[in-house]
């Protein structure tokens, strides 16, 4: 591992940024091009690269695979979750909907409830996402080749 | 004809494209290169749908306002509207309010009946079948590698090898 | 219509590199070429996208096309061969005829396929437009493509979001967790 200085630095200084920028793709996706599916990508990305600088142990030791594990599901809760308080919070009166974000805020002029809604859901895209890339990075990666150096 | 297909030049190397796919999926015995032919297929038709939503002249379907004006002219009609109802001292002006910020609404709403967009429906529907595709290759592969761990080949000849040679052992 | 436009030549570049690169695909026998390929292949549709006007899905295909798959497809090849047999003849004939045969009855139907870049074709004219006009007025978020994609069809990405979950589900339960526990433990097979 030693002999890869350069890389290591350099991986160390990017991974911060690559999450922020996961992030920012994450937020801004209502106003330019990003979403739940781009970020979760980027930040498992990011993950990604440091296991392969700094070997599958630390990253197993960064993020755990019981952490990657419950985050998938827990992305698919959040989506669901969603819809239901949307059937939940409806008012009297109103068309009962699945995923009707127009219930979520009572602020109809503004579409408050809409951007609650998709921030929300989006939430829940950017965990199961990410999570499921990094589910199954480390499945391929906690196997070990059988083929021998010699076959390259 | 060839001025009908001059219209639609866009459709030619994307079918050529399709059938590259088709032929690496049908012609290799390679797992691996088979999936890679899959994927192959997969973004030609992606491609296939993208043009077709593609409008000349337009831009990315993330639509431009000219300043925040317009926007909050409509919430200024709505809620000037909503006041009015409510408070019946007020409604004159509110009304006068209500019927200046509508004219700015459309106004604003004709500013932007101009401006050319393309179709944003392919590009929803291939953002989700992109992810979905990735999260079916990983299956694919993980399929691939198992049956590697069980076989000790993944070319399909040897596969059908295998599996015949294993019938005549049990039946022995 | 608006042909006289600059870009249209880097997307005929495009298109070329997208033919060689198909081409050198087919070719190669060597798979991490392959796979290397592919990452290409799908980093040039990514800009083709963008030129398309598609920036969203031009963003998606370039993080997951040319990221993750490109990733998954080398663990993959790690894990079984490096290179792939050569078609035999009899295979590579039948192979053509099927794409031959396929690819005809395609270029057949081209002419009842929309016009390029027209704003007035069926597939543009209608439900497209509706979206674009409704969205300031329904969702108020700028960007439509999130606003198709988690509020008006918010229940469809629901369920391409369990679809991502269970193809998780199935690779953990064909490859295990990956928490290293299970290394060469599986001799008894």
């Amino acid at each position: 591992m030693s002999p890869h200085l350069i890389l290591r630095v350099i991986s160390k200084l990017l991974i911060p940024l690559i999450v922020v920028f996961g992030l920012y793709v994450q937020f801004h996706g209502d106003f330019g091009p990003g979403g739940g599916f781009q970020a979760g990508v980027i930040i498992a990305v990011a993950v990604i690269l440091y296991a392969l600088i700094f070997g599958m142990d630390e990253a197993r030791r960064a993020v755990p695979p019981t952490v990657v594990r419950y985050g998938a599901a827990a992305g698919v809760l959040i989506y669901a979750g969603v819809g239901i308080a949307t059937l939940l919070m409806n008012g009297a009166g109103e068309p009962l909907n699945f995923l009707d974000y127009d219930a979520l805020h009572p602020d109809q002029g503004h579409h408050t409830g809409q951007h609650y809604g998709i921030l929300l859901v989006e939430l829940g895209v950017l965990t199961t996402v990410s999570s499921v890339m990094l589910a199954i990075f480390y499945a391929f990666a906690g196997r070990v080749p059988d083929i021998p150096d010699e076959e390259w | 004809m060839l001025e009908i297909l001059a219209e639609r030049f866009n459709y030619i190397p994307i079918i050529i494209l399709m059938m590259i796919g088709l032929y690496v999926v049908i012609a290799t015995g390679n797992l691996v290169k088979r999936l890679v032919g899959l994927s192959l297929f997969q973004t030609s038709v992606f491609l296939l749908y993208i043009t077709i939503g593609k409008v000349f002249g337009g831009g990315p379907p993330i639509i431009v306002d000219d300043g925040h004006h317009g926007e909050d002219a409509g919430h200024g009609a709505e809620a000037a509207a909503s006041h009015g109802a409510e408070t019946a001292d007020h409604a004159a002006a509110a009304t006068d309010h209500a019927a200046e910020a509508a004219d700015h609404a459309v106004d604003a709403a004709h500013q932007a009946a101009e401006v050319l967009y393309s179709n944003p429906l392919p590009h929803v529907l291939i953002l989700t079948a992109i992810v979905v595709g990735v999260a079916t290759l990983a299956v694919g592969l993980a399929l691939v590698v198992r049956i590697r761990e069980a076989y000790g080949t993944i070319e399909d000849d040897a596969l059908n090898a295998a599996d015949y040679s294993l019938e005549s052992g049990s039946a022995e | 219509m608006n042909h006289a436009d600059l870009t249209q030549y880097l997307d005929y570049l495009l298109i070329a590199m997208l033919l060689a690169v198909g081409f050198a695909i087919v070719r190669l026998r060597n798979l991490f070429a392959v796979v290397m390929l592919t990452g290409v292949y799908s980093l040039l549709c990514a800009a083709w996208f963008v030129s398309l006007d598609a920036v969203d899905v031009a963003f998606t295909e370039a993080a997951v096309g040319a990221g993750i798959s490109t990733v998954l497809m080398l663990g993959a090849m790690l894990l079984t061969a490096r290179e792939s047999e050569p078609a035999g003849a009899g295979r590579h004939w039948a192979a053509f005829a099927v794409v031959a045969a396929a690819g005809a009855a395609l270029f057949f139907a081209i002419p009842d396929m929309p016009v390029y870049g027209d704003a007035e074709s069926p597939a543009n004219a209608y439900l497209g437009r509706d979206f674009m006009e409704r969205t300031p007025q329904d969702i108020q978020i700028p960007n439509v493509v999130t606003a198709v994609l988690a509020s008006y069809r918010g229940y469809d990405t629901f369920g391409e979001t369990v679809v991502v979950f269970t193809a998780a589900l199935g690779v953990m339960l064909l490859l295990g967790f990956g928490s290293g526990a299970r290394r060469k433990d599986e001799e008894e097979d």
